[in-house]
């Protein structure tokens, strides 16, 4: 048995669940508005501009959830400075929830400037959009490494979790804004490239869960579950296998669901499950010490 | 500057009263759960069941029976191990969770958040939520009262000494000589966590233990949360590396389709 059955769940559940959803759409929106920003074309405005926003209202509901979260809501700030050495700033560069704290302020700083404040086009504008596309995709992952970064089962059983998320935070944000853009002024070639973008991250993030899986080893049964069914039905199948079928032949008229919402669907439940896969082992721990 | 001190405990000769366990709760003023009512858990006679942010002592009992008259009991109190290479010390953001002037580890409740990072990070599930502090708690290994030259309530209260409190290096001394004089009398005993050398440096409260760690409900190679930090991250990165150049080659390509089919579109929404 691996040593992580010995640990006691954090009771990370919903409200982190839909963070780390959010989170990684926001960065990931972030970054592709950055990358447009600096290697698009005019006519990529109405979507760059779409992706800010979604930086700016992911990374203030991102902060919500996570304040929401906590124990005690109030001292959040806690985690950005000293609250008994004031005014020192609280930074441990090797714990990922630390440095994921200081990261999603900043983010949230960097999507403010972008969205509402500087002029569009100006070399700030790019340096801001540089700055805050790193940190986005940042945002984005580290959540993955946060897990991994723990004594947890499955979480700390693989070292891939970062990079899964991340592709997944990407894939989601390209999907959100494909599905913004028409309403929102998009050119018909911005979302070609976000649907062909989104194609192809989609084949990454299945090759990393696949990676993901093998890595676990003989701890991949812990997918023998209702997890596993979810991970295979809605993350695997609906969420990205089904997604690209249809970009490869797409269906004629309008009908059906849109596979941009699949892709959504499936980021979502790609959290939901490996959240909820690793604290339900909590349920076992009490027999743990009876093992014989 | 003090030396380290920890707690030896020595399972063999503990007979289950939990009197650790009442004592800590009454000394720390741990509040009940569930409105004060047992559950009966039907494991053993454990109804605490584990260490959690209101039960800082948890007495275990684990049944060894192969039939009726055929078998042992194996009883143990769990608590805070006071790594010396503590995981939930390492990844606390609020910088509540402190090591002390004794080497033990204490969490700051005014300090604390409630984020519940240490919890995922102990590598033996012993901290969790206080429910009416709102932020995690565990084990201080009595801080209040070692300030003052008491010993810690569990020991003090422990009617055959299986909990022993002392400086690390004088129970060591102890816990290999009560090894020995049980090998003696043919008895395979061993220490868990008393190994400076080990696993997380040592833990500062170890173990007497007649079977695998496993057995007790402890990890056999305990680790830093950390270990995963430097793999984790470089995956992340190079993944990170790969989409944007996916992104970048979509925006290539269609650069070229342009070039290849004309001028780009009018820009809608372009100003
Ligand atoms: S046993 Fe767990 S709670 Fe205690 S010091 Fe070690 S890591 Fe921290
Ligand atoms: S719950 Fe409290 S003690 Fe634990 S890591 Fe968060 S701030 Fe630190």
């Amino acid at each position: 048995m691996s040593d992580t059955f010995f640990t006691a769940a954090p009771h990370w559940r919903w409200l982190i669940i839909l963070y780390f959803f959010v989170g990684g759409l926001a960065g990931g929106a972030y970054f592709l508005g950055a990358v447009l920003e600096w290697f698009g074309r005019p006519d990529d405005r109405p979507v760059i501009r779409t992706a800010y926003r979604v930086g700016l209202w992911g990374a203030v509901v991102s902060g919500l959830l996570l304040t929401l979260d906590l124990g005690r809501p109030l001292r959040f700030w806690h985690m950005l400075f000293q609250s008994a050495n004031l005014p020192h700033v609280m930074f441990k560069a090797w714990s990922p929830i630390s440095f994921g704290a200081w990261a999603l302020l900043l983010f949230g700083g960097c999507a403010i400037l972008s969205a509402r404040l500087l002029r569009e086009g100006t070399a700030l504008a790019k340096l801001v959009a540089a700055v805050g596309g790193l940190l986005g995709f940042f945002v984005a992952g580290y959540t993955g490494v946060l897990l991994s970064v723990t004594n947890r089962p499955i979480w700390a059983d693989s070292p891939w979790l970062g990079a899964l998320f991340l592709a997944s935070g990407a894939s989601t944000a390209a999907a959100w804004l494909g599905l913004l853009g028409p309403k929102r002024g998009a050119a018909e070639s911005s979302l070609r490239w976000l649907s062909t973008f989104d194609a192809r991250v989609l084949v990454v993030e299945l090759l990393l869960l696949i990676v993901f899986v093998a890595s676990l080893g003989t701890l991949a049964r812990v997918w023998v579950s209702v997890w596993g069914a979810l991970l295979l039905v809605g993350v695997v199948g609906f969420g990205i296998v089904w997604p690209l079928v249809r970009h490869a032949r797409p269906a004629t008229g309008s009908a059906g669901l849109n596979p941009a919402v699949a892709v959504l669907i499936g980021g979502f439940l790609l959290r939901v499950v490996m959240l909820l896969a690793s604290e339900g082992i909590e349920l076992r721990r009490g027999v743990a010490g009876l093992v014989r | 500057m003090p030396e380290p001190m920890g707690f030896f405990t020595d399972t063999t000769i503990c007979i289950g009263c939990k009197a650790c366990e009442v004592a800590c709760k009454n000394w720390n003023q741990l509040p009940a759960e569930n409105g004060g009512v047992t559950e009966m858990s039907g494991d053993s006679y454990d109804n605490t069941r584990r260490l959690d942010g209101t039960h800082w002592r948890h007495v275990k009992f684990i049944e060894q029976f192969k039939g009726p008259y055929d078998g042992r009991w194996l009883m143990m109190s769990d608590v805070c191990k006071h790594c010396v290479q503590a995981g939930c010390l390492e990844v606390c953001p609020t910088g509540a969770i402190i090591r002390t002037e004794f080497d033990t580890v204490v969490i700051q409740s005014d300090v604390c958040n409630g984020c519940r990072a240490c919890i995922a990070a102990c590598p033996f599930g012993v901290i969790d939520m206080n429910p009416v502090a709102g932020t995690a708690q565990k084990c201080t290994l009595c801080y209040d009262r070692m300030g003052v030259g008491l010993e810690p309530a569990c020991a003090k209260a422990c009617p055959t000494d299986s909990i022993q409190f002392g400086t690390v290096v004088e129970l060591r001394g102890r816990a290999q000589k009560r090894v020995q004089q049980l090998k003696t009398q043919g008895v395979d005993a061993w220490l868990y966590g008393d190994d400076p050398n080990g696993p997380l440096g040592g833990l500062n409260s170890f173990y007497l233990l007649v079977d695998k760690p496993e057995v007790y409900g402890l990890p056999a190679h305990p680790q830093l949360p950390s270990r995963n930090l430097k793999r984790s991250g470089t995956f992340s990165t190079a993944s990170a590396a790969v989409l944007g150049l996916l992104a970048l080659v979509g925006l290539r390509k269609r650069r070229m389709d342009t070039i290849e089919g004309g001028s780009p579109p009018a820009a809608p929404g372009q100003n």
